[in-house]
């Protein structure tokens, strides 16, 4: 499967705010139907990157290649049948309800004359029932709960109907159960609908437990790539995040589990000490 | 709230939504009775069924001559005028994401008021007052551009947009006063009627130089609906969405600009128009752009033809500008709309 022409690559990416560089020279090619985590510390550049997977910020220089095209260079109309993106903490025009923000996702697929077609409405009842929300379809998107809301957004990016999906730290502001909650979703549509799925997360174990692949950023340089079980190791952690801690298995998952510990206490120089022997 | 039908024709499938669709027919209904009761009444009150006999071209007494010279080209004109600037204020609001937005923010109101008056004083005694449109309507564009170029920084924000608007047609209305203050008396008067607004006197020369920029510039902006709609979702998600979003918000503001624009050329600068027309549609119809500005459209053209008819009946024989009444008719229908929400 990852011999195929993968769905998004960058090639001598260059991103960056006016003076400031955030990518440099990045190469990375996302392997199709996978879900690939982005994983690094704050202001590492991995929503920068994200975002410029989605066409919304211009690289400086190099590109981005959409089905081995240049993203920058295509209708973003076209780009938004193959691809559709939920930034973080997106906001809805208020009073909004879920059924009009999941039609919202049809934009693409309507042509002037043909503004609400059956498959418009099918599209719209499956990614609704997709996420449970056929209840709440007429609650306004306001009145939900973080989790329900969340819910709502991935709903409009499903109705987009796109073989891709972007989402940018898609459990912040989530407690644990609607976290795990939006992460089962997620893992669900990519094996149900073989969905490639791309996103940002700060939840190292999480990211262990639902990527395929995992992509380490640190200071704009992809630090390593792979599955989570081959990356993730305490060196990596250590190097990535300047956090020493312990990698256990995790008893549920069988996947990599990370323990942190705090640099200065006792616990760190002993835990310090056994991580240096191994 | 907003359960909409598909409605398939031929190669045409769109949704509708019922309850829209009736209270749009009842909005209609209520324009149509208010346009009949403002032919009515007036310095010589006409009975209805005359009123109606006149628009059917069966009465010829003088009544016919009221009704069809004095009082309908001006009610027509009071009713698209309202409709234009509903549209107007309805569009830009959504483009600056922003519900307090109406023409004025963008310099329009500004930007013809400033043409306007320089007019009035400087060249109206020389040339004749028929180039008062024109030049509004070219003050009101010329501001809007220079208010977009200055917000230009690789694309226009709304915020940079609004505060721009914001502080510019604050200085045009410093310019606009300081004209007024230096002008001979009779110029003033002129000018301060046009700055509150009046369809007083409008006839069907107007009306058919008028009737044009809407027939053009309405059916382009239901057409640009949808995109309407995704623009209040910010850049990101709309640019997410498959919207080109500069190009299009330029496209949008320049129908909003034409829409007020060509009304206040017509007009003057009637106010709150423009603010209260799009709130009073939100709050009868569903929150789709394409179910909104016909409403908007009727709510505004029936504000100013409401007002117009205060303003000649009820200091008869004063027959006072239109732009005064209009916030006396708006805001208390809003804030009952408001109360009535809260049960």
């Amino acid at each position: 499967m990852l011999t195929e022409t993968p769905p998004l690559e960058s090639r001598s990416l260059c991103l960056g705010y006016d003076e400031r560089l955030v990518i440099e020279n990045l190469d990375l090619r996302i392997p199709p139907g996978l879900v690939t985590v982005l994983v690094g510390g704050n202001g590492c550049g991995k929503s920068t990157l994200l975002k410029s997977f989605a066409r919304l910020l211009k690289p400086q220089s190099g590109s981005v290649l959409l089905d081995g095209r240049d993203i920058q260079q295509r209708p973003t109309k076209d780009v938004a049948q193959r691809l559709a993106i939920l930034p973080q903490g997106p906001v809805a025009p208020e009073g909004l309800t879920v059924h009009q923000l999941v039609r919202q996702g049809r934009y693409p697929h309507q042509r002037w004359l043909q503004s609400w077609t059956q498959d418009d409405e099918e599209q719209v009842n499956q990614a609704l029932q997709d996420t449970d929300l056929h209840a709440l379809a007429h609650a306004p998107v306001d009145s939900l709960s973080g989790g329900q809301r969340q819910r709502a957004w991935i709903a409009m990016t499903l109705a987009q109907d796109t073989d891709v999906l972007l989402l940018d730290e898609p459990t912040t502001y989530l407690d644990l159960t609607h976290q795990i909650d939006v992460l089962d979703l997620l893992a669900n549509l990519n094996q149900r609908r073989r969905k490639t799925i791309v996103m940002v997360l700060h939840d190292l174990n999480l990211a262990c437990r639902y990527a395929h692949h995992i992509v380490a950023v640190r200071q704009g340089r992809v630090h390593a790539e792979g599955d989570p079980e081959t990356v993730v190791t305490e060196q990596l952690v250590q190097e990535v995040f300047d956090l020493g801690c312990r990698i256990i298995r995790d008893p549920l998952f069988d996947t990599p589990l990370c323990i942190p510990y705090g640099k200065d206490s006792k616990l760190a120089r002993s835990g310090g000490s056994s991580a240096d022997c191994a | 709230m907003d359960k909409r039908s598909r409605l398939s024709v031929g190669p045409v499938s769109v949704a509708i939504s019922p309850q829209s669709l009736m209270v749009t027919g009842l909005i209609f209904i209520a324009c149509s009775a208010l346009v009949l009761l403002a032919l009515s009444i007036g310095s010589v009150d006409i009975p209805p069924a005359t009123v109606i006999r006149s628009l059917l071209g069966t009465e010829n007494g003088p009544e016919a001559f009221v009704i069809e010279v004095l009082r309908l080209p001006r009610i027509v004109m009071g009713f698209l005028v309202g409709a234009a600037l509903g549209v107007s204020g309805l569009i830009l609001q959504s483009v600056v994401r922003n519900p307090l937005a109406s023409p004025d923010i963008i310099g329009i109101s500004g930007g013809a008021s400033v043409a306007a008056v320089a007019f009035l004083s400087f060249l109206a005694p020389s040339v004749g007052s028929h180039w008062l449109p024109v030049m509004a309507i070219a003050g009101a564009m010329i501001a809007a551009a220079i208010i977009y170029l200055l917000a230009w920084q690789q694309g226009v924000t709304p915020a940079r947009l609004v505060l721009i608007g914001i502080g510019l047609s604050a200085a045009m209305g410093a310019a606009t006063t300081l004209m007024i203050t230096l002008s001979p008396i009779t110029t003033t008067m002129t000018a301060y009627i046009w700055l509150t607004g009046s369809i007083y006197g409008s006839d069907w020369d107007d009306v058919s130089a008028f009737l044009p920029w809407m027939a053009a510039l309405l059916p382009l902006a239901l057409a640009s609906g949808r995109t309407i709609d995704l623009q209040e979702f910010g850049d990101t998600l709309a640019t997410g969405l498959g919207l080109a979003v500069q190009r299009n918000r330029l496209l949008l503001l320049f129908l909003s600009v034409a829409l007020a624009g060509s009304a206040v050329a017509y007009a003057g600068a009637i106010g709150f128009v423009g603010l209260i027309a799009p709130h009073i549609a939100r709050k009868l119809v569903t929150r789709h752009f394409t179910a909104l500005a016909p409403v908007a459209a009727m709510i505004g053209g029936a504000l100013v033809v409401a007002a117009d008819l205060i303003g000649r009946t009820l200091f008869d024989p004063l027959d006072l500008p239109a732009g005064v009444f209009v916030s006396a008719v708006g805001a208390p229908f809003f804030i009952y709309l408001l109360f009535r929400q809260r049960y």
